[in-house]
Parts: structure tokens; sequence; C-alpha cells
């Protein structure tokens, strides 16, 4: 009995170690399953809403991929990770990509073995305090208790910012943000900080937003996007072409309303490659030809993705600065489709 | 038949291995063992082909890489230029103090709810099952989840203690209760306050010698001696003479409300007592259970005839029935403090930087070292816990029955 036990876990492993080298588009496909690592809850980027149903702009990605790879958006599984355990949860397999609020590093994009695959948002790390604290500028933290997520960039760039002003603070790591919002909420710590985009979503669910301040300064480049291990080129390949298609849409002004129109051919011969009725860019992704429009039907082009989750009509509020189209003098650039 | 047999011995044949009695079972155990030799090897390289496919080579160079993170309770110098294997060092310490500390009060604790829990008085027993039953039939990650909301919603914030119309106060101008830890007078020791120190332990060595001296006067004469008042003075006048001979030389710092938070003081961190806190109280529940174990262990006529000899109920326990009760109740109390060392790794949940924390927690993720990571956890918490077994081990030795 003991020994059957022990050949049987030998043999679960084998077969574990044999899967995780197969291509990561066969085994998404083998399941008819997209399993996205998001965040355990942060509005506007990854929640479940009322109904369960995960909504956001960083689950739009994961809708998006599973659109193009399975044909349809809902064929996703979500699983919530804390920035702690994100990167080991990718690095094991237990999720085939992250869609996380996750900013692209050197040392991740390098040493971790991961590859980014884009950037989806462009931020910066900033600091949310109550109002009557008084506080004008992060040069008058010296001494303050400060809330962050631990196993972040924020953590680290907090060091280096206080550090670099001569300013002391006493860290209070944290492991969610749900939890850094009660700490900081029962002013168990003066100053809130993470990327001030998650800034202004964890705000807007404040019950008066209006008695707490993001300060001006914003101390680090946090460019956030989608990843996936290193080492599987067509499936970081499928992950970058889908943000580019969303972007890509938006740039040729096609948009979930008159994708219809458009897909049935147009003189404009990139918006047809795009959409598949010229030339046969899907195929070569190992896709059909129709992906991105089924990316477009679901999720929209990245700027109405932005807007229905983040932009300015939702209680977030985010303008698109950075995250503004390269024509419209912002950094969202997508290469061409050819 | 016997002849047979005398055959058989004589000459060895391979297939004896299996149908000899002799041999079976020998044989078996070396199949089993190069299997599972065979099997420990197979996953180990499966393991390390798996990390190069993912160009993971294990490698632990990344300890002497600087950390870039800071920690908030530190015992030994660090900052965030400090290595990955100092912030190991400032998180082990931390596991430690809780370990220690953790384990003394829920000794303390467990042996006076284990001891009251057989209490004659109705009322007094009853409260104590319902604190055992309580304590130890709720997982301790929500003990310590649940200390730490409390001490966040209960307390006030360090502002609340400012300005004239402040809504909180100091205890005595020295201590503060806030929801990010109590503020407590700190001792900062000059020169000449060695002298202090080494009166002190003098005086404890004192403590001893008379402790053993009041007994053997008591064997000799039966008088007993008011040795507690004694000893605490012994404790106190020598060193309390010598630091006003030296000039005070042990200075207080009391804490005070400077910018955001009390300084000057010492910080009892939140995360600090409420991890330490939920810890003692959840295992004092089982010790106090093993405790009761242990004197329930103890023949009622031991009881019985101490009682004849005329000794007071609290010598009874103290002097006959504890000392023979202990050697039931320290094997399972090992057993306690292992839990308890074991069960500090939660303290991630309050986000109290133990060796989880720093080396498994935030080295693990900005390095992506997991195997390494986790490999040292595992080898340093068996290191703590053996260690603790070993102490506690001799003096199991010490207080088990001697069989003359
Ligand atoms: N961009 C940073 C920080 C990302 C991050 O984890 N932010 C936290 C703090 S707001 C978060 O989104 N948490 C959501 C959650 O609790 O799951 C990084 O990649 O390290």
């Amino acid at each position: 009995m003991k020994k059957s036990v022990f050949l049987g876990t030998l043999a679960a492993a084998g077969l574990m170690a044999g899967f995780a080298s197969a291509g990561t588009l066969d085994d998404v496909q083998a399941r008819d399953a997209l399993k996205c690592g998001v965040s355990t809850g942060l509005a506007g980027f990854a929640a479940p809403d009322a109904n369960g149903r995960w909504e956001g702009f960083d689950v739009a990605v994961c809708r998006a991929v599973a659109a193009a790879v399975l044909g349809d958006p809902e064929k996703v599984e979500f699983v919530p990770l804390t920035s702690k355990v994100r990167f080991t949860a990718l690095a094991s397999g237990e999720v085939d990509m992250l869609s996380r609020v996750t900013t692209w590093t050197f040392s991740r994009d390098v040493d971790l073995k991961f590859t980014f695959t884009g950037v989806n948002y462009y931020d910066g790390q900033g600091f949310m305090v109550r109002k009557d604290l008084g506080v004008a500028s992060a040069t008058e933290l010296d001494g303050a208790t400060v809330c962050i997520t631990t196993g972040t960039t924020t953590e680290l760039n907090l060091a280096d910012y206080f550090r670099s002003n001569g300013m002391e603070y006493e860290p209070v790591p944290i492991e969610t943000n749900a939890e850094a919002q009660q700490q900081y909420l029962s002013g168990a710590c003066d100053v809130f900080t993470t990327d001030s985009s998650a800034l202004a979503a964890t705000r807007a669910t404040f019950e008066n937003p209006g008695e707490h301040m993001v300060l001006p300064e914003i101390i680090s480049k946090e460019p956030l996007g989608p990843l996936v291990r290193q080492g599987d080129d067509q499936w970081a390949d499928i992950v970058r072409w889908t943000l580019n298609a969303m972007i890509t849409a938006e740039e040729l002004g096609v948009t979930s309303a008159n994708l219809d129109e458009m897909a049935a051919g147009s003189d404009n011969p990139e918006i047809n490659r795009l959409l598949g009725t010229e030339g046969t860019l899907g195929e070569m992704l190992g896709l059909d030809n129709d992906w991105a429009k089924r990316i477009i039907a679901s999720v929209g082009n990245y700027g109405e993705a932005f807007e229905a989750n983040i932009g300015e009509s939702t209680p977030i509020g985010l303008s698109r600065g950075l995250n503004a189209l390269w024509k419209q003098g912002g950094l969202q650039y997508s290469p061409p489709f050819r | 038949m016997a002849m047979a047999d005398q055959n058989a011995s004589g000459s060895f044949r391979l297939s004896m291995l299996i149908y000899d009695s002799r041999y079976r079972s020998m044989t078996i155990q070396v199949i089993v063992l190069i299997m599972v030799v065979l099997g420990v090897v197979w996953l180990v390289d499966n393991l390390l082909s798996n990390l190069s496919a993912l160009d993971k080579d294990p490698n632990f160079g990344f300890l002497w890489e600087t950390s870039g993170y800071d920690i908030n309770q530190r015992l030994i110098e660090y900052s965030s230029q400090s290595t990955h294997f100092r912030a190991a060092e400032v998180g082990l310490l931390n596991t430690l103090l809780v370990a220690v500390v953790g384990c003394f009060f829920a000794t303390l604790l467990g042996v006076s709810i284990g001891v009251m829990r057989l209490s004659k008085n109705w009322i007094v027993s009853r409260l104590m099952t319902v604190y055992i039953e309580t304590f130890r039939n709720v997982p301790v990650l929500l003990w310590i989840v649940f200390a730490m909301a409390i001490f966040i919603e209960v307390f006030p914030q360090p502002k609340a203690f400012r300005g004239d119309n402040a809504t909180a106060h100091m205890i005595g101008d020295a201590v503060a209760f806030t929801n990010r830890g109590i503020y407590i007078p700190r001792l900062e020791f000059h020169e000449g306050s060695s002298f202090v120190v080494y009166t002190l332990i003098a005086s404890i060595i004192g403590i001893f010698l008379f402790g053993k001296w009041a007994k053997a006067h008591q064997e000799a004469t039966g008088q007993i001696l008011p040795t507690f008042w004694i000893k605490l003075g012994i404790l106190i006048i020598p060193a309390l003479v010598v630091f006003f001979v030296m000039g005070k030389p042990i200075q207080m710092f009391y804490p005070e409300l400077k910018g955001f938070n009390f300084k000057g003081g010492l910080h009892l961190r939140n995360s600090l007592i409420a991890l330490t806190l939920a810890l003692v109280i959840y295992t004092s529940a089982f010790i106090a259970e093993a405790v009761r174990a242990g004197i329930m262990a103890i023949s009622k006529g031991q009881t019985e005839a101490a009682l004849a000899l005329g000794l007071r109920p609290k010598r009874v326990m103290s002097l006959v029935v504890l000392p023979q009760a202990l050697r039931v109740i320290v094997p399972p109390l090992i057993s306690q403090y292992l839990n308890l060392t074991k069960n500090s790794s939660l303290a991630i949940a309050v986000g109290y930087m133990d060796i989880t924390g720093t080396l498994g927690g935030i080295t693990l993720n900005q390095t992506g070292r997991e195997l390494e990571c986790i490999l040292l956890l595992m080898i340093i918490y068996l290191t703590i816990s053996l260690s603790i077994s070993m102490v506690m081990n001799i003096y199991n030795n010490s207080v088990k029955l001697k069989e003359r």
C-alpha cells in the first residue's frame, strides 16, 4: 500500500514535469480555460462584482486573451494572488499568465525569468494621506508610519526615497490591499503608498473620499503590464499581440459598436489585417484569423476598456494622461499590424 | 528431514533470499531501501533538471546582495543597504523573541489555569474550562488576526494625544497605549552602569545561595523563613545603593509625542503584542490541559498522606503533587513549545517581520529564489525545534522518576 502510494506520487510528479514543458497554448486549449492571475481585489483593475463576476481593467486583458485563444471571454479561471505569491504562482505553472498591476522591472524580466508582454497602464508610486494630517508634500513625511504591500516594487522605492531624502519612517508591511485599507482608515498608519492608480482606486471605495488626498510627488516609474513565463515565445506573442490589438483598434477607430461594419471590409488595409479579412496574421500566431475581432467584441478596444473600468466616468476617475494614445500625446503605442 | 535442513544451511542458494524466512525480511527491506533511494534521486534529479530548464540553478549568492527593503522591528543594526543575509538574521531574532517570550508567558498562564481548573471552587473551575475550550478550539490564526483588529480599532491614534483637548492621555506620563503599539520608557546605560548590573548579578547569586541555606535551615530546625521578602530585599537594596553611589548611571527616557509618532521611548509594536498575546492564550489552553492531566495522574493517596502530615493545601500542591506531576507534564509541554515556535510563522498575518516574513517573504519575492529560501527556512525551523527539544529533554531527565 505504502509502496503504491509512493509509485503513484512518482508517476504524478513525472506527469507534471511532462506537462510543464509542453506549450502553454496547447495546455490552455486542452483545458479549455485560461488560468489568469489577478489582484485579490482592487476596484477598477480586478475585483469581483456583486454577482461574483470578475471585472476590471486587468481582468479585461485576461478576457481578451481567452477570447482570442478559446473563442470565449468567459472561459477564464481567475486566480486571485497577493503581491507576495504572484511570481511563485506564475513560475510554478499555477497560472498561465499574470495580469495584476505588475511593474515591468529589469530583475523580474531578466533574473526572475519572466517575459513582460507590454504595458497596459503607465503608472508611478504616490502617497495618500488624510487631509487633516496637514501634510502638503511627501518631503514632510519624516517619522511617519507608512502602510505598504509587501513583495512589491513600492516597498523598495519607499526605502530608496526616504533614504535619499534623509528621512525616517516606520514601515507597516501588509499582504493585501484590503488589509492596508483597514489599517490606513483606522489610523494605524499615517500614509498609504502604492501605485497612484491603485491609490485612486482605493480612495474611490472609501466612505468619504473627500477626507483623503494623494500627495503631488510621484516617486517612481511603474509600467504595469501582463507577463508570462520566459521561454514560451508563442504564448508570449499571443498575450503581447492581444494587448496590441486592443491599442491598435483604438488607433484605427475600431470599437465594439462599429466592429461588424468594420469587419465587413474597409478601405484601410491595416483594419482588414487586424480583423482578419485580409492576410493571415491570426494563423501566424497559431490562432484563427478572427482572433482580434473576438477580442474587440468581448472587451472593446483599449480606450473602451479604460473608460469602462477606470476612466473619468467611473468612480475611480483616472484621466488618460500618460495612457493616451501616442497621437494624443500619451505613451500608448502599438507596433504595426503587418 | 534433519539431513535436508543441514544440507540447506550448508549451501546458500539465491532463491533462499525469497523463500527462506530467515532472509526474506532482510531482502524485502533492502529492495524497499533501494527503491526509496532511487525514488529520491529521481525526484531530486527531476527538480534540478526542471529548474535548469527554467534557467534557475540553485544558488545562494543572493544572500549577499543588498536587500533594498526596510524592517520596522530590528534587534540588531539593519538598513535597506544591508544584505539579504542580515535581513534573515533580523527576522530570526524576531522569531526567537516571540518564541521565548511566548513560551514563558504561556507556561505561567497555562500552569495557573491548569491548577485552577482543578479547583474545588465551582465557579473558578467552570470559568477555566470555558477559557480552555474557547481558546484551544479556534484556530490560532484567527486569534492573531482578532487580537490585531481589536488593537487597531480600540486604542487611540497617536494624534489623539496631541493638543490641549486631547482625547487620550499617557499613563503617568510614561506609558502610551496607541493603535500602533505601546510606548514605554526606555533605559539608557551610561558609564558606571556596569557596576549596577554586576551588583544585580551578585544579588541573584546571593538569592540562590540564601534559598539553599534557608532550605537547610528549615530541614535542621523546622523553622520556615519568610524567604520571599528576604529575597526581594537582596535583589533590590544593594542594586539601589550602588545605583545612587554611582550617580544614577542608568537613565530612563520617556516616550514623547513628536511629529507623527511617539519618540524617545521603547515601542512595543502592535504586531508584536497581537502575535505574542494570541500565541500565549492559545498555547496556554493546551498547557493547562497538560498540567491538569499531570496532576490528575498523581494518586489521591499522595495528597491525603500529605494533608495527614499537616501540610497546608498550597504546600501539598507545590511540595508533593507538582514535583511528581512534572514528569507527566514535561513531555507534552515540549510539544507545546515546539507548536508555539512554529505557529509564530503566522506572523505575516499581522505584518510582524519574523524569519518567514523576511527570508521567506520579501527576500523570496524580490529575488525569486523560492527553492533556496524555503530550504533555508526549513533548516532554520528544524534547528530551532531540535534545540528546544534537546534542552527540554535534558530538563525532563532531571525531573523524571529516579528509580533507585
Ligand atoms: N506595481 C507594484 C505593486 C503592485 C501591487 O501589488 N499593488 C498592490 C497594492 S494596491 C495591489 O494592487 N494589491 C491588490 C491586492 O491586494 O491583491 C509591483 O508590481 O510590485
